[in-house]
């Protein structure tokens, strides 16, 4: 017989009532949402309401903004309790969040994904190589910054971004689509 | 004619720490029905500057380094003789336009035709082919043969690359990879950069190798400089080191659960890894640790505060991995998946050399800190776990067994943790030198070569990867397509490692 501690099902028990690992959420910064707010149209925020799917697109990340991108679906970060979540397909995603200094190898990728993409389409560029292209900016292979071949909404820098950043950024995105008006007292 | 007379008849070139053996063509071709008929010597690496083709060796316990002259565009394959050599032979034809006559393969590899010129390293750069050529991929013939094609942009948040399943029925008669899409010219980005600024691309050439490929780079220039580095920013280095295997290792562990379905180990491994990220952070003020190793030590001290984060991060770690282990054993729905499933035979393992978890589960104990010793390992030497199974689970399992492995390594760095300077200066000097460093997934080579102001005049950093993708192939053949996400994750190599 194993020792109690060893099994899963009372580790799964102790996860129920024990207290929570997961981090609270960060605030955003006002003047980011204000921006984005700014340029969300009505008809998206009627559409999506307070979730957002994302597909995340590597076009040339060294791997770094990856990393950090699934530790935000660990359990510390816990992302999907804000309404966002990570989905499979480009069909299925409001946002498509994309790392690297857009290699010429990817441009096509990048401009099929995003064709396959409905409408409203979040473009968010994640980590410094997708703002600008980053250490790579000049390299025969790379155009320097997701914003070459597609239009950018958002823009999350770091090298790469923590997951905090990238979801004070995601959240920002989303804080953005709640209409203009007074917040009820107590309302998440 | 065997490696040491060859050797002996090149021309020695100045290279730290073994020459470089400058040999003729014909000595070259020698060298190839040398390696067809010798099993005993391992090919590390094969790269290219404009004039030459450079190969690293590793015999009898030591690297050896041997070039052949490409004046015309031309040298000898050594892909008949060695399989890891097919893909760099293809790489080195992409970037530098030599051509390996007698090669196994000439499909381009890097180069996709989206360049503006073709081989954009070599003198003379060529226009670019047009319209883009389609890729061609090798043919399966039979009944009810049909074929996936999977990626570039994949389902889950990976890096992109093209998999070609050819499949009958449920099972995998061949797959091919087809990588090169995260191509970002980083060996034309390093040349004619100081080291310090070239060292960061060493570091970006895999992120979650990060520390590994910056110290294997920084050991290639210390070697051409003859700088060694403090005892201190040796230990340093290996304390990063070690916590990057930790937290990798924990990932993928996760990962390859959450492959089968399993989601439990997955969550506890992550959130895990997240304990060892941010002890990171407090210690050395980044999570992956990037840009902190540079040629000549480390940029930054431990944080007065970063030891006791690293030593409780690794407490929680190892408090918890004998549940771990428990649960990934204890339940036959996950073995069901993992034993058994993916195997890479030994002899193939050693054919081509792979290192990392991936040899070591295949029966090939090669681990660049007990092979090569380097400081600090020379001090705290590591015990290199080595299991013959080959399966998913002998992967898992050397991981598991290299996590142990690194919270002692790193408690014992930190007990007796040197006095010494951070960082010592560089001369500005031509010179020549090669580094090898372990990271999580096997051995990271780096080759530097500095002109007289101590510019950076030729590089190639060899990720291991390199020598394991075509392994991936072999592991699923013959397994059902389902599987392959746990082969994928067991191995877990990288693609922006070997796209450069």
């Amino acid at each position: 017989m194993q020792p109690l501690k060893r099994m899963l099902w009372p580790q799964l028990a102790r996860g129920l009532f024990g207290k929570p690992v997961t981090d609270p959420a960060p605030l955003v910064p006002d003047g980011v949402v204000q921006a984005l707010r700014d340029r969300l149209e009505e008809s998206a925020q009627a559409r999506l309401g307070r979730s957002l799917s994302i597909r995340q697109v590597d076009c040339g990340s060294c791997n770094g903004c990856e990393l950090e991108i699934n530790a935000l679906q660990n359990v510390v970060y816990d992302l999907e309790r804000f309404g966002l979540r990570f989905v499979a397909s480009p069909r299925h995603a409001d946002v498509l969040l994309v790392t690297g200094p857009l290699t010429r190898n990817m441009q096509e990728a990048l401009l099929r994904t995003r064709d396959c993409t409905p409408e409203p389409c979040f473009i968010v560029a994640a980590g410094d190589c997708a703002v600008d292209g980053g250490v790579f900016r000049g390299s025969y292979a790379v155009l320097g910054g997701i914003g070459e071949a597609v239009p950018v909404d958002l823009v999350i820098p770091g090298c790469p971004p923590t997951p905090a950043q990238l979801l004070e950024g995601l959240l920002a995105l989303l804080e953005a689509q709640v209409p203009a008006k007074p917040r009820q007292a107590g309302a998440g | 004619m065997s490696l040491p007379d060859l050797l002996r008849r090149g021309s020695p070139q100045d290279c730290r720490p073994v020459p470089r053996f400058l040999l003729t063509r014909p000595q070259w071709g020698a060298l190839a029905e040398d390696l067809a008929r010798e099993d005993s010597t391992d090919l590390l690496g094969l790269w290219a500057d404009p004039g030459m083709v450079h190969a690293a060796l590793w015999a009898e316990g030591a690297p050896h380094l041997v070039s052949c002259p490409a004046p015309d565009g031309r040298y000898p394959a050594l892909s008949p003789a060695r399989p890891g050599a097919v893909r760099l032979e293809r790489m080195i034809h992409d970037l530098w336009g030599h051509v390996a006559e007698g090669a196994v393969d000439l499909r381009p590899w890097l180069d996709h035709g989206r360049w503006p010129s073709i081989a954009p390293l070599s003198t003379r750069p060529g226009p670019a082919p047009y319209p883009v050529p389609q890729p061609v991929f090798l043919a399966v013939e039979g009944e009810g043969v049909h074929q996936i094609p999977v990626g570039p942009v994949h389902a889950g948040i990976i890096e992109p690359g093209h998999f070609r399943f050819h499949v009958q029925g449920e099972t995998v008669a061949r797959l091919e990879e087809r990588l090169g899409y995260l191509h970002k010219g980083h060996i034309g980005l390093m040349l004619g950069k100081p080291v310090r600024v070239a060292a960061k691309f060493g570091a970006r050439l895999s992120g979650d190798s990060t520390v590994a490929h910056a110290w294997a780079f920084s050991m290639a220039v210390e070697q051409a400089l003859e700088v060694q580095p403090s005892p201190r920013a040796a230990a340093l280095r290996g304390v990063m080191a070690e916590l990057e295997r930790l937290h990798n290792h924990l990932n993928d562990w996760g990962f390859v659960c959450n492959d089968a379905a399993f989601a439990f180990p997955h969550a506890r491994a992550g959130a895990l890894r997240e304990a060892v990220l941010r002890a990171c952070a407090a210690a050395f003020g980044h999570r992956l640790m990037m840009d902190r190793v540079v040629p000549g030590g480390v940029t930054d001290d431990l944080t007065p505060a970063g030891a006791a984060a690293i030593l409780a991060a690794l407490e929680v770690v190892e408090a918890a991995i004998p549940a771990l282990v428990s649960i990934y054993e204890g339940h036959a729905s996950l073995q069901d998946r993992v034993v058994g499933t993916g195997i890479v035979a030994p002899a193939l393992v050693a054919r081509f050399a792979a290192g990392g978890h991936v040899g070591r589960a295949s029966g090939r104990g090669f681990d660049a800190r007990a092979a090569a010793p380097y400081a600090p390992y020379d001090t705290v030497p590591p015990v290199v776990p080595v299991l013959t199974q080959g399966d998913v689970d002998a992967r898992v399992r050397i991981r598991i067994a290299e996590l142990g492995e690194a919270i002692r390594l790193v408690r014992a760095l930190l007990a007796a943790l040197p006095e010494g300077e951070l960082q010592r200066a560089l001369p500005q000097r031509a010179g020549e030198g090669i580094g090898m460093v372990e990271g999580f997934r096997g051995d990271c080579l780096h080759w530097v070569a500095l002109d007289d102001g101590g510019l950076v005049r030729a590089a190639f950093p060899r990720d291991p990867s390199w020598l394991q993708w075509p392994l991936l192939e072999a592991a699923i053949e013959g397994n059902i397509v389902a599987d392959f996400p746990l082969c994928n994750k067991s191995f877990n190599c990288s693609y922006s490692g070997v796209d450069l």
